[in-house]
């Protein structure tokens, strides 16, 4: 998994709240085997009109935001399907970080696992973003070792992140490798903790 | 020190915990589908890794499946992923239950009815639906992709706790009123992310009155209120479902997890991070009218204003929403027209909930311009209606019968709703798009569904049915 230490980046605004994982990649996409390859069909409904031309309003498609990397979203993004499609289609589209107010859980976690760092940003950080919804800025750096957003006249708002998830990002980790570690007390786990349930019956 | 139900499976099966205060948790149950599942084994085969406990593993094919008939896959993409699990599983020795077992069915009602969900245990699959095994009282979450693979190599997760939150819910469902409609209701009262970060225990004196498939309806709708994971305390009605299910224990060992399953509630003193009330006795019939499971309010109202609503992202979102869904405010649910009625789903297709939808169509018709079509869960839920009769209902009264899938609630295979139609529908998300580009969903109960199918649109079934035959409304339908 690449890395993210440090990143800055064109920002591009989707001022919506509710963004369900549908609508970053509808279903007729998930049939694909492969992991990547998802880019194209990102917002697929909402980026290309019925007839399959490219529409004209949709945010993402302005000419001033094409190549951003850095995604600013409403309240509760991603919610509904646990679909890792959605963050494949972000990150494959070259979306790196997503900043949003809220996010759903099962989202959020799917981040991780794939190099996009989701930053949450509250009340008043949340407000200093207007410039970027104005279309009045364009262009900001994230650094996740310092837990900082960079913003516009020097401005840095800080934000929260689990430590764990934090490390894993910026050495780019393999979760498995790292469980691996851990096989003893897997092992021993299953020879000595469990509840009658737990047996495997059939 | 007193513990909530939650708590007490978390921490039975926490292997470790890392200096940050992430647990490691040990997974006993880990369910798999086509879908969400290629990318995870093809990570294992790169990696050189093997399935750790094929044993507690177990597919099926559901989300892809055509229901007319499933042997004949037209869309070569989805031929693919189906042939992929089928070969996935042959090389990791994983059970599968493929298009020709007596077993197959969609994953969450399979579970259950297998006798592989069992209070206690850990489950996860790649999918948000998950919360539905929650309802026998198992800690049961959806995963991504990279999960699915984690657990695959390893048998377990790395997850920070949620908090707790109480869901209590109390009184009686008035006769037509159902599971459905409170977890709709509970919802629309709400909103959709109050669970957001949370592990919901459904409790009240509702909860002992209600059959195993009402509880899983409710529990698997907990993550359209944000929340991964929703519980219920398992009871004499959860043991007495799963005794002789074909992964159950039997004999001794029956007994011993009987036993530990009555320890498997909430201490008296231990206390939840946040707790919400309904009280369900005065519910209405629901339907959704908007385009997340929130938008919607008893059948006896009308489609709101924008100008209702206080917040403005949510006036805009009310407003794009209406604008989707072809509504004027004020119009009445009961007003709206429908040209697709599906029943089924992993929310809404267990037998009870097809005896409900049955004991309204029965002698009569679908409303003619109205395409109708039930799709039961799980080939024994096929297999039991058939016993019953109950296909034969449906065939008289119009609608289609099909084979076991996910079907219509998402439109991965070929069951879709075309642009601008309205379909009535016992699925779980009304997303824009989410039965087909520019499809107009509306959820609702069964017997909301089944009405809405013979009159072609919505109805109230309290009265409908105290005025044409008192079949639900006397409250003798669906308790056998």
């Amino acid at each position: 998994m690449e890395p993210l230490v440090r990143h800055k980046g064109k920002v591009a605004c989707l001022n919506r709240v509710n963004v369900d994982t549908d609508q970053v990649i509808p279903k007729q996409f998930l049939k694909r085997i492969e992991r990547s390859g998802y880019g194209p069909f990102l917002f697929y409904d909402w980026r290309y009109l019925e007839n399959g031309e490219v529409n004209s309003e949709f945010e993402l498609n302005q000419p001033e935001v094409q190549g951003a990397s850095i995604l600013l979203a409403g309240d509760n993004f991603g919610c509904g399907s646990s679909r890792e499609h959605a963050v494949w289609a972000l990150r494959d589209y070259g979306f790196r970080v997503i900043i949003a107010p809220s996010f759903a859980d099962i989202f959020y976690n799917n981040c991780f696992k794939n190099g996009v760092l989701p930053v949450t940003l509250k009340g008043d950080s949340w407000s200093r973003l207007e410039p970027y919804f104005k279309g009045n800025e364009r262009w900001m750096t994230v650094d996740l070792e310092r837990q900082e957003v960079e913003i516009c006249d020097g401005m840095v708002l800080s934000f929260e992140i689990d430590p764990h998830r934090k490390q894993m990002l910026i050495e780019g980790l393999d979760d498995i490798g790292l469980t691996l570690r851990y096989q003893r007390f897997i092992e021993e786990y299953e020879q000595e903790q469990r509840a009658p349930y737990q047996k495997v019956y059939g | 020190m007193a513990k909530t139900l939650f708590e007490k499976i978390w921490d039975q099966h926490e292997v470790t915990r890392s200096d940050d205060g992430q647990s490691l948790l040990y997974i006993d149950l880990h369910l798999v589908h086509e879908v969400t599942s290629p990318q995870a084994f093809e990570g294992l085969r790169l990696a050189g890794r093997s399935v750790r406990r094929p044993d507690q593993t177990f597919a099926t094919m559901d989300h892809n499946i055509p229901t007319d008939n499933p042997f004949v896959v037209s869309d070569s993409i989805a031929k693919r992923q189906i042939d992929a699990l089928a070969e996935n599983c042959r090389d990791f020795g994983v059970p599968l239950a493929d298009r020709s077992s007596a077993q197959q069915g969609i994953v969450h009602v399979i579970g259950p009815e297998l006798g592989l969900t069992l209070p206690g245990k850990t489950i996860v699959c790649g999918d948000s639906h998950t919360a539905t095994h929650g309802a026998v009282g198992a800690l049961a979450f959806g995963i991504g992709t990279s999960e699915v693979e984690h657990v695959l190599a390893t048998q377990c997760l790395w997850q920070s706790k949620p908090r707790t939150m109480q869901v209590e819910l109390n009184g009686r469902l008035a006769p037509g009123v159902a599971a459905k409609d409170v977890i709709l209701a509970l919802i629309a009262e709400y909103g959709i992310r109050f669970g957001t970060g949370y592990a919901i225990e459904y409790t009240g004196s509702l909860l002992p009155n209600l059959s195993m498939a009402e509880r899983m309806t409710i529990c698997n709708m907990s993550i359209e209120a944000g929340a991964r994971a929703g519980l219920m305390a398992p009871d004499e009605v959860t043991i007495g479902y799963l005794k002789g299910r074909p992964y159950a224990p039997k004999g001794e060992d029956w007994e011993q997890c009987v036993a530990s399953w009555r320890e498997l509630t909430t201490d008296v003193d231990a206390v939840y991070d946040e707790t919400v009330v309904l009280n369900v006795s005065s519910l209405s019939p629901q339907v959704t009218w908007g385009t997340n499971p929130g938008m919607g309010g008893g059948v006896d109202g009308v489609v709101p204003h924008p100008e209702d609503f206080a917040d403005e992202m949510q006036r805009r979102a009310v407003e794009q929403a209406l604008q989707y869904m072809g509504l004027t405010p004020g119009t009445r649910l009961t007003d709206i027209p429908v040209q697709h009625v599906f029943i089924g789903s992993c929310t809404n297709a267990r037998i009870e909930d097809l005896r409900l939808a049955a004991a309204v169509v029965k002698n009569r018709k679908v409303a003619s311009g109205v395409r109708a079509m039930v799709v039961p869960g799980s080939k024994g839920v096929k297999r039991q209606a058939e016993l019953e009769g109950l296909d034969e209902v449906f065939r008289e009264a119009g609608f289609e019968w099909r084979e076991p899938g996910c079907s219509m609630c998402l439109g991965m295979n070929p069951d879709l709703v075309p642009a601008g139609e309205r379909c009535a529908s016992t699925s779980n998300r009304n997303f824009e798009g989410r039965q087909g580009r520019g499809a107009r969903t509306h959820l609702l109960s069964p017997a909301m569904a089944a009405a809405a199918a013979v009159a072609g649109h919505f109805v109230d079934v309290r009265q409908w049915d105290l005025e044409q035959t008192g079949g639900v409304a006397d409250g003798t339908v669906g308790s056998a």
